[in-house]
């Protein structure tokens, strides 16, 4: 066991994956040499070779289509795309491609690709180097999207990810690259990659949310609990599908819930939570659910990024809103 | 007995030859500050050539200033310029003010020649809005996606047809890596397509963040990327300020004479790290492959130039060099006073008429920002 932080925590998965099948690769720009312009894929071409680990020209629609047809000759795909607000140029092979390919070939052929992208905000970028397009991808049928709020999960998820048949969406968080660790024990283990995770036990409201909301949530739930209010938090980890069981059990203990995301409120995944907590489990609430989600504006420039991101402030309130209610 | 293959076409030599008209590089005043085509050379006045100088200075004291800046924590993204000065003075003066421009995020010191304020520049790097505040101007703000200003350029020169603008063209840069997006051959090939007044530059600095350029194409030259959508293209000597007016200016002269559109490639280097956010040149790249370039440098080829004709001196140089800095520390100033933006402004810039929600959330950050 070694304390990693999410982004080396991701970078010992890939090392798993790479060393257990022969047949993945990790493509896209700056990936190789210079190991990612947030170095998550660095020393991998050293231990590896180029031929498993390397450069492409500068494309995103020409990385995804790649993988596609690398996947079509039986290799095992994990392309990154530098941002995920460059994930735009490649919408097609995302939406339009990989995603139905399964479907197209009756269930015979399958896209075994994982594409990595970091994604969220509060670090001071440039301009579309921080978004959460994560409500364009979710409905998005054959795609998997998935993203994990702990070092802990950021490895078994990436390697589950990765053993997965169909194209998942791997969404790393930005902020959480550095500013978490954990213990991550040596070698293999996997996290599912479709069941949401209680991320802290509680029995007076549930807060669901996901990546780095979840650590805003769970300090809401530390405030809560000095009034010895008892809060849930739910860690979705995966985005499409949705693990409801997971979500149902805990709101028929609690009756309450607010739902958060980083990402603006427009439809995307709260809207789905709240709508399957309202078709299936509204007779056990108490209270009409909340919601904290960013304002429905394009997402912002540096300056005022971090009073547009939800906060664990925006949290509390709407937390206290709901229990008082 | 089967006949062997690859005997009807003789594609080996096809490849082998199809570089062949973008062989030489168009220059003027060689590394060594030779002049090596004085026919072009003579037809600049002493002033011209002086006003070119100036504004590589310019640029140079822009690009170490901003570096001050950024090390003091005052600006936000920053894509260094150093080492390009000739390859985009050169070309940006080829312009005029009718032309519309499409700059990438390295291209602050064209934008600001074509019209854009230093203040604004500040701006758009500390992410305020308010910096791409126009007004009038024929400039776009400066492309963070690599690619998309391709297509808008061949979009906007479209426009200027259409508005049958008789001396005007869009003209719009990109990197050397940029030439690998989709939408660059895109842009090319619809403005050819419409035969629009468009100039596309590419500067090759030799790199795209780690990536260097040969691993973007096996093609020989980027310029001639052009060829296959039917575009006139020339690759020019980016370290040599005179070549590449001349050669950006006469691209212009041909597009907004109805020709089509042109592009040109220029060959430069990219001296320091590429952005402001932590990139890390020894990763990637020696010392010694940096040198040969340092040794073409622009400003060392023009000051020798100038020297020899008694129009410039290094004392000179200083002195504007400090003038242009105190200029960008007002500048500074101007930027650091200008109100921050609120959550509240940016809602309001979302739709021309904020939507129900939008006028909600306007209401709870009114009510925030107002405590
Ligand atoms: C669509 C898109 N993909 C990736 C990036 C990230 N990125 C920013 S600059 C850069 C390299 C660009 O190289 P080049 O086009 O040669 O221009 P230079 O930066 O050298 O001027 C990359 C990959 C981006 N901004 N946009």
């Amino acid at each position: 066991m070694a304390k990693l932080t999410y982004i080396k925590a991701i970078t010992d998965g890939l090392d798993v994956c790479l060393g257990e099948d022969p047949k993945t690769l990790i493509f896209g720009e700056d990936v190789g040499k210079n190991g990612g312009v947030f170095r998550t894929t660095q020393g991998l071409q050293d231990k590896y070779g180029e031929d498993r680990v390397f450069d492409t020209p500068l494309a995103e629609s020409g990385i995804l289509g790649l993988a596609i047809g690398l996947a079509a000759t039986g290799w095992r795909p994990l392309p990154e795309i530098q941002f995920m607000g460059f994930t735009f140029e490649a919408v097609d092979s995302l939406g339009g491609q990989m995603s139905r390919e399964r479907f197209r070939f009756s269930g015979k052929r399958s896209m075994p690709i994982t594409v990595r992208t970091p994604f969220g905000g509060g670090t001071h970028t440039a301009e579309m180097h921080a978004d959460n397009l994560e409500n364009y991808y979710v409905g998005t049928p054959g795609l998997r999207v998935v993203t994990p709020a702990n070092p802990y999960d950021a490895k078994g998820m990436i390697i589950s990810a990765v053993e997965n048949n169909d194209p998942v969406l791997f969404l790393e968080n930005l902020k959480l690259y550095r500013s978490m660790k954990d213990e991550i024990p040596e070698g293999k283990y996997t996290v599912p990659l479709d069941t949401a995770k209680v991320a802290r036990e509680g029995t007076d409201i549930t807060i669901v949310a996901y990546s780095a909301e979840v650590n805003e949530s769970l300090k809401v739930a530390d405030k809560l609990a000095k009034e010895n209010i008892s809060a849930e938090v739910i860690d979705l980890r995966s985005l499409s599908p949705i693990d409801t069981d997971t979500i149902f059990k805990s709101v028929e203990k609690t009756h309450k819930v607010v739902v958060v995301q980083e990402a603006q409120k427009m439809a995307g995944v709260g809207a789905q939570v709240t709508a399957e907590i309202a078709e299936h489990a509204i007779m056990d609430l108490d209270a009409p659910i909340g919601r904290v989600a960013a304002p429905d504006s394009v997402y912002p420039w540096a300056q005022v990024e971090n009073d547009w991101i939800p906060n664990a402030d925006d949290i509390e309130a709407k937390a206290r809103e709901i229990l008082n209610y | 007995m089967a006949k062997k293959t690859g005997q009807a076409i003789d594609f080996a030599s096809i490849k082998a030859t199809m570089s062949d008209p973008y062989k030489k590089t168009f220059q003027i005043v060689d590394k060594d500050a030779k002049i090596v085509n004085q026919e072009l050379f003579d037809t600049f006045s002493d002033d011209q050539l002086v006003d070119f100088m100036k504004k590589m200075v310019w640029e140079r004291a822009l690009h170490e200033q901003t570096m001050n800046f950024s090390r003091q924590g005052r600006l936000g993204f920053y894509a260094p310029t150093y080492g390009e000065e000739a390859s985009e003075m050169g070309s940006v003066s080829a312009f005029k003010d009718q032309d519309f421009l499409f700059p990438a995020y390295r291209d602050l010191p064209e934008l600001i020649q074509h019209g854009a304020s230093v203040t604004q520049g500040f701006l758009w790097s500390k992410g305020n809005a308010v910096g791409d505040d126009y007004g009038d101007q024929r400039n776009w703000f400066p492309q963070i996606i690599i690619g998309a200003q391709y297509v808008e350029a061949a979009g906007a020169a479209l426009g200027i047809k259409k508005n049958g603008e008789k001396d005007a063209v869009s003209f719009v840069y990109t990197g050397d890596g940029g030439t690998s997006q989709g939408d660059f051959y895109e842009g090319v090939n619809f403005a050819s397509s419409f035969q629009a007044p468009a100039v596309f530059m590419v500067q090759n600095n030799g790199w795209a963040i780690s990536v260097p350029r040969k691993k973007q194409t096996a093609a020989e030259t980027l310029a001639q990327k052009a060829v296959a959508s039917g575009v006139p293209s020339i690759q020019v000597d980016g370290m040599d300020v005179l070549a590449t007016y001349i050669a950006t200016k006469e691209a212009r002269d041909f597009a907004a004479a109805g020709n089509g559109p042109v592009l040109v490639e220029t060959l430069t280097y990219r001296y320091g790290a590429h952005s402001s956010a932590g990139d890390d040149p020894s990763r990637y790249r020696t010392k010694e492959e940096e040198k040969p370039w340092f040794d073409a440098d622009p400003l060392i080829r023009m000051r020798k130039v100038l020297g020899d004709k008694g129009l410039w001196s290094q004392d000179q140089e200083d002195k504007l060099t400090e003038e242009y800095k105190d200029s960008f520390k007002k500048s500074m100033k101007e930027a650091e006073n200008t109100p921050t933006q609120s959550v509240v402004d940016m809602l309001k810039t979302t739709f021309e008429e904020p939507t129900p929600q939008i006028k909600a959330d306007i209401a709870r950050f009114e009510a925030k920002e107002s405590k």
